[in-house]
């Protein structure tokens, strides 16, 4: 992982860095109605509140909701693997990939508790250019 | 308001013609509808087409120059899976309207093989953070009623099953081929738990329809083969928890089936036969509850049972549904009401369901980051 290099672009807009550098997920968080979204946002999809959004780092640990495993993906992209889909402990709905698992189905449980960790990834599309991605992988219960 | 009536209705057999353009395609289903009812382009008083490969393109426009340039006025309409049902609809609210009493609607695709899904943005997350593919999104959905209901892998592959063997007695369909269970579940895995022989086909196609005021239907004298439209309803995805990260067409289904029913004054147990959107096997599981054909949580059993099978309690996708008789996107909503007046008139063939008196269409799209667009119709014999 080489997620020091503040220069190098994430893969997706919601995954940022703070000002040490260190890669956070961004979020929002509704003070209307307390719904938690990816993202940064003004207004309230799910209760329509103006001017009620604050910005939130979201939670980095949840349980997996859903998941398939995908085969057949487009050109150049490697499969087996598990998409996922995680309940955020804070109320967000974040899809990912899920490694340190086998990508069969008797390998994977629902509400499998698992966190988040920062990698370093090459884009399909951009091959020799390394982004800031993340994954999901299996936490150890408490 | 007056009520509307389906008098000509018509599609192509679903196939690939790369030798063809999309305006031709659009063209051949129209005159066929045209034909139908025995009627002429100069008869259509305005113009609803449907597709989406094209969507800036101006298709109907396009068609008009190979079969009558009249002058009409054309809307050209591109709203996901949900299109050719929404220039359907758009047809059916001008005569609603009084603004028309004749008006022609077109759905239209000309489609490549392979996966549909994932982002033109850049950086391409595919495989880095889940993936962007149609497969991947409706497997999800399966998977969720399996965690919810013990759904099983053979239950949503007995869909296929039976959608590929209701494609036999089609003559429109793509495929028209047998699929045993164990061949279904042996196909090469493209999303757990969707194999090969569990996503739709990627074809060519169209479908046409001419839709008419009453008035206008006694005046031509064409109320003999007319089908009425009971209800015609459509709706967005409504907000829910999970839809950034787990596209929902289910929420934005169950709140158009709940108005259709309202709107025609009848409820799933009055319907005779369904045309609902099996994009891949896993949502025809989860879309017979969406629509009431059981309560939630007893799909899979209606698997078991055989209920949606041709001469079952509530038959579904006779046509061979997208599963068989395949799914070009923008002719699809049209092609599926043309199944159920196809049956309410009683000229089905083989595969007719005996003494069809009300039908539903449904058709579902959308995509990560879109949303969703949901069409519903419930058509009825006259
Ligand atoms: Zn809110």
């Amino acid at each position: 992982m080489n997620a020091k290099d503040d220069t190098q672009p994430t893969i997706v807009p919601y995954l940022k860095r703070d000002e040490s550098g260190k890669p956070y997920l961004a979020g929002s968080k509704c003070t209307a109605c307390g719904h938690v979204f990816v993202g940064e946002r003004t207004v309230c999809a799910k209760c329509t509140a103006r001017g009620q959004m604050v910005s939130v780092h979201l939670a980095e640990t949840g349980k997996l909701y859903v998941y398939t495993i995908i085969h057949r993906s487009f050109p150049g992209v490697k499969t087996p693997f598990v998409d996922v889909i995680v309940d955020l402990d804070d109320g967000a709905h974040l899809k990912g990939t899920l490694v340190g698992v086998k990508p069969e189905p008797e390998a994977i449980a629902f509400d499998l508790p698992v966190k988040i960790a920062y990698r370093e990834a090459e884009p399909v599309n951009k091959p020799g250019k390394p982004h800031l991605s993340y994954v999901f992988e299996p936490a150890l219960e408490a | 308001m007056s009520d509307v009536y389906v008098v000509g209705i018509d599609m192509i057999r679903f196939g690939r013609y790369p030798e063809r353009t999309v305006p031709s395609l659009a063209a051949e289903a129209t005159l066929m509808a045209l034909d139908d009812c025995g009627l002429s382009i100069r008869d259509m008083q305005a113009l609803y087409c449907g597709n989406l490969g094209q969507a800036s393109g101006m298709v109907g426009q396009r068609m008009l120059a190979e079969i009558g340039q009249t002058g009409i006025p054309v809307t050209n309409v591109a709203n996901a899976c949900a299109t050719g049902a929404t220039a359907f609809r758009d047809a059916w609210m001008a005569i609603k309207a009084g603004i028309y009493d004749i008006v022609l609607a077109v759905g239209v695709e000309q489609m490549g093989k392979g996966l549909l899904g994932g982002s033109a943005s850049e950086p391409s997350p595919e495989g880095l953070i889940g993936s962007g593919s149609m497969p991947a999104m409706f497997s999800q959905i399966g998977i969720e009623h399996a965690r919810k209901y013990g759904t099983t892998f053979a239950q949503f592959s007995g869909v296929s099953v039976k959608n590929h063997w209701h494609s036999t007695m089609n003559p429109k369909s793509m495929y028209r081929m047998e699929t045993p269970l164990q061949e279904v579940m042996a196909a090469e895995m493209i999303a757990w738990p969707n194999t090969k022989l569990m996503c739709s086909v990627n074809v060519d196609g169209s479908a046409a329809a001419v839709l008419v005021s009453e008035a206008k239907m006694r005046q031509l004298g064409l109320v003999g083969r007319a089908i009425k439209v009971r209800a015609s309803e459509m709706s967005s995805n409504p907000f829910q928890d999970r839809q950034m990260a787990m596209p929902d067409f289910s929420s934005a289904t169950r709140l158009a089936a709940r108005r259709a029913y309202e709107m025609a004054g009848v409820g799933p147990e009055d319907i005779s036969l369904v045309e609902l959107h099996d994009c891949f096997a896993t949502a025809e599981i989860v879309h017979y509850e969406n629509l009431g054909l059981c309560t939630d949580g007893e799909a899979g059993r209606l698997i078991d049972d055989g209920e949606t099978r041709l001469g079952g309690r509530i038959p579904v996708n006779v046509s061979g549904g997208l599963l068989s008789k395949g799914h070009p996107l923008g002719a699809t909503g049209i092609a599926n009401i043309y199944e159920i007046a196809t049956h309410l008139r009683g000229e089905a063939g083989d595969r007719q369901v005996n003494g069809a008196r009300l039908g539903l269409t449904h058709v579902v799209g959308g995509g990560p980051g879109m949303g969703t667009a949901c069409a519903i119709h419930v058509l009825e014999k006259v």
